[in-house]
């Protein structure tokens, strides 16, 4: 069985020191290896961005695409061999924003496949535009007089999607971080992950120290119940999306793949192609 | 007797004329007579003026005609629109409920067959489109029995109260006919067929087929006119060869996510019409630059935006073949026939397995939706060549990943599938080493540059181009693409009675461009007729860029929303020659 390390190459991120996707890295190695899987097993899919680099920072099968469509084209992968587990990863523009359309629709088809944003809350690469993430009011060089728009809640947009596992972590809890990682692996679905993830360079107002400030576990939380939908969603706006941890999951639905009619649970790409002349004599004859 | 005619049954849209079409040409193709359909319809679901022409003949045809022998209305708009068409001695049959009118000026006979009034005799109104079925039948004398075995066939599972009132419906509306004209019309009897049940397709069903005979089993797809039957043909079809088809939430899922499922090394295409193909802009960028198969289907339509969505256009070259920024290696393939449609997506797999590019099978809507009688498709000729994928690979020492873009002489890498063991290797659209990791130096970058462009050097397609050259030194050579060519050879052999000689060359490889295969033939014309469906001459073009003889290159273009007419050709040629 393959150890964290073995997800590790020796590619040195050109992320700025302190940022916090470093942890979104090593939590997704940690988590692939607590999980059993071996390099070859495993594909991450990212955008464009900053956090686009992830997949080039872990030793697995990568794909860096086109920003804002991590998504679908981890779910051709996905669909093409169901046994690879497959992670996309992005940011919050890359998913909130250019790729909105497909982050809902993933969610909605529910396929097996684990989503981490990476939620810095500002357009880094391109060195500090607003986000879809950034608060009303907030200075960036493209919103000199203050942002006009309303930040987008990833969460909430999740769960009235219909998203089978809705989580959220924070860059300087790894441990919380690689725990749901995990889960999101194992859970037969699609599990949609924010994790606060701070710019260092050009957030100079959702720090390290302002997330921890700001965030509530759903650990502290009394008799909180994961598997509540209506709890979920009024904890999630009283605590003004800042609550972290696995914030709902439901195991009753399995993941699109398992209701696909014909579709086997041995991977698509080890099928057989060529059709017998009969076959192909049969299909012929529909059109006589 | 004659040896062809053309019919048409027109009527508001949900009046059940498909039904009539259909039961009518299916009757007719069991026959053994060839046919060639043309759909007129708008982008709304009900109401609106809508017609359907069949040509039949006994001859293999691969045109519409200029005429119509028979008109079947169900209302008067129909009659107002099309009875100009009718040659003299044509027929209308038309619902009498309506009262229908021959318009001044048209010579043509009218018979008023009570197509409500026999079906609501027999309980319903809408079994009106069987009484015209009926009647149509009866004007051609078929044999009554043909239409019977159609209707069973295809209102069997309602039941057989259905089928029977159905065919009472068929029966009634063919005596009336018999009554009001006391036999058949001598100058609509057509000459009988030879019986054999040939293919009765379009060209989407062609395309649908051809990608599952070649391995493909997935397709992402957002639906959109004239595109859509392709994914209908699949979806219904996949599941038992353990594939499928997604509706995806746009055209840019439906690219990526067909890139996606090629990368994880399953033949995955998507198809769409001019609005798609632009959104998919980025992602034929992805597949060229990572150099990940993929096959796209554009079947034009009018354009450009919205444009003439149910239309006739052949205005999308441009964009397929220089679509996407910067500089890829691409494969654009134009079938003008069933048959290639078939063949040529079949190969259009094999070609983009083979160079790691996208191929594009670019359609028009007359070919992508005219139903047609087609050839024998033949199983020996289908081929699946993955190109160069490997499946054992050696360790490497620690950090090397799997030379996935290896530079090589012929520019085409050996390429491991996810998941192959030590097959680890990174993807990026961002410039890239051999290993696939982002590199930004010059050095590299032209390397990697000339070596993806270098596979589109030595491109071996199944004939570029089809020639039909009788002549050596023609007064006319007449270049077109895609569903143009049946209605170029009807107006050559009606150029060749008025003295004028002519050669004709379809282009089916659109890029990279055919230049030496077609050089010639453009040498020894003197003139050149290029027949395009667009406003701007956009093939003509690119034949002057890559054969150069500008000065003898003349346009005939059509951008009205409707096919060429074998007579519109033919003027245009003898007043350009």
């Amino acid at each position: 069985m393959a150890t964290f390390k073995e997800f590790r190459n020796k590619i040195k991120p050109n992320w700025c020191p302190g940022c916090g996707d470093f942890s979104v890295q090593a939590a997704i190695q940690r988590a692939a290896a607590n999980t059993g899987l071996e390099p070859d097993d495993l594909a991450v899919v990212s955008g464009i961005g900053c956090s686009g680099r992830i997949s080039g920072y872990i030793n697995a099968n990568g794909l860096h695409g086109i920003h804002g469509r991590s998504l679908p084209i981890a779910q051709g992968l996905k669909m093409a061999n169901r046994e690879l587990t497959v992670i996309a990863a992005g940011g919050d523009g890359d998913g909130l924003a250019i790729g909105t359309g497909h982050t809902v629709h993933a969610i909605r088809r529910n396929m097996n496949i684990t989503y981490i944003i990476m939620d810095n809350q500002i357009y880094g690469l391109t060195k500090g535009q607003t986000s879809p993430r950034s608060a009303f009011g907030f200075k960036t060089k493209s919103t000199p007089e203050g942002s006009k728009e309303a930040a987008l809640p990833p969460l909430e947009l999740a769960l009235s999607s219909g998203a089978t596992f809705v989580a959220q972590s924070f860059s300087s809890n790894l441990k919380e971080m690689t725990n749901i990682i995990e889960e999101g692996i194992k859970h037969d679905g699609f599990s949609f992950i924010n994790v606060f993830s701070p710019c260092v360079t050009f957030n100079k107002i959702n720090t390290y120290d302002w997330f921890k400030e700001n965030i509530v576990s759903v650990e502290d939380i009394e008799n909180y119940d994961s598997s509540d939908r209506i709890m979920a969603m009024s904890k999630l706006m009283e605590n003004n999306g800042m609550l972290t941890g696995v914030i709902y999951q439901d195991k009753t639905r399995t993941s699109y793949e398992n209701h696909v009619p014909g579709f086997k649970e041995e991977a698509l790409n080890k099928q057989e192609l060529k059709l017998s002349e009969e076959e192909f004599n049969e299909l012929v004859a529909e059109f006589r | 007797m004659i040896s062809q005619l053309s019919w048409k049954i027109g009527g508001q849209q949900g009046e059940g004329l498909e039904s009539t079409d259909r039961i009518f040409s299916t009757a007719l193709n069991r026959l053994g007579y060839y046919l060639y359909g043309y759909r007129h319809f708008s982008s709304r679901i009900k109401g609106g003026h809508t017609n359907n022409k069949i040509r039949i003949s006994k001859k293999p045809i691969r045109s519409i005609s200029d005429d119509l022998d028979i008109l079947v209305a169900f209302d008067q708009e129909t009659i107002d629109l099309n009875a100009h068409e009718l040659c003299d001695g044509g027929v209308i049959v038309a619902d009498a409920k309506f009262s229908p009118k021959v318009p001044e000026g048209i010579k043509a006979r009218l018979f008023a067959v009570p197509f409500t009034g026999i079906a609501e005799e027999l309980g319903t109104s809408l079994m009106k489109n069987m009484v015209a079925t009926g009647a149509s039948a009866a004007l051609l004398d078929l044999p009554i029995d043909i239409i019977k075995e159609v209707i069973k066939e295809e209102f069997g599972r309602k039941g057989t109260a259905i089928v029977d009132k159905n065919i009472e419906a068929v029966s009634r509306g063919a005596e009336f006919i018999k009554d009001e004209t006391g036999g058949p019309l001598p100058e609509l009897q057509i000459e009988p067929a030879d019986g054999q049940r040939r293919l009765f397709m379009i060209g989407n069903d062609a395309i649908g087929l051809g990608a599952l005979v070649a391995g493909c089993r997935f397709m992402p797809a957002y639906p959109i006119t004239p595109a859509s039957e392709v994914m209908e043909y699949l979806i219904k079809r996949l599941p038992k060869y353990n594939g499928t088809v997604i509706q995806t939430e746009d055209e840019i899922a439906a690219i990526t996510m067909a890139i996606g499922a090629n990368y994880g090394g399953v033949r995955s295409l998507t198809a769409s019409a001019g609005p798609g193909l632009s959104l998919m802009m980025e992602g034929i960028g992805l597949a060229g630059m990572t150099e990940t198969p993929v096959v796209i289907v554009d079947t034009q339509r009018g354009g450009p935006s919205t444009g003439l969505p149910t239309k006739q256009e052949q205005s999308d070259l441009n964009a397929v073949i220089y679509g996407t920024h910067g500089e890829i290696p691409k494969i654009v393939l134009a079938p003008s026939t069933i048959e290639e449609c078939f063949y040529d997506t079949v190969e259009a797999f094999n070609l983009a397995e083979i160079y790691q590019c996208p191929v594009i099978v670019v359609t028009d809507l007359q070919l992508s939706l005219g139903k047609q009688t087609a050839e024998n498709l033949d199983f020996e000729n289908i081929e699946i060549n993955r190109g160069k994928i490997v499946s054992e690979i050696d360790p490497r020492e620690d950090g090397k990943l799997f030379k996935r873009y290896e530079i090589t002489e012929d520019g085409i890498s050996p390429r491991a599938i996810p998941g192959t063991k030590n097959g680890i290797y990174h993807v990026t659209g961002v410039e890239h080493d051999e290993e696939g990791r982002p590199s930004e130096a010059a050095d590299n970058r032209q390397k990697m540059m000339d070596k993806r462009l270098r596979k589109m050097e030595n491109i071996q397609v199944t004939n570029p181009i089809l020639v039909d050259a009788p002549h050596e030194t023609p007064d006319l050579l007449i270049v077109g693409m895609g569903s143009t060519g049946g209605t170029i050879d009807e107006a050559r052999s009606r150029l060749d009675k008025d003295g004028i000689s002519s050669n004709h060359v379809t282009v089916r490889l659109m890029h990279p461009f055919p230049t030496e295969e077609i050089k010639p033939y453009i040498e020894k014309a003197k003139k050149v007729v290029v027949v395009e469906n667009n406003a701007t001459g956009q093939l003509a073009s690119l034949i002057k860029l890559n054969v150069g003889y500008a000065e003898k290159i003349a346009n005939h273009l059509k951008y009205d929303g409707n096919p060429f007419l074998p007579s519109d050709i033919h003027e245009t040629c003898k007043e350009l020659k």
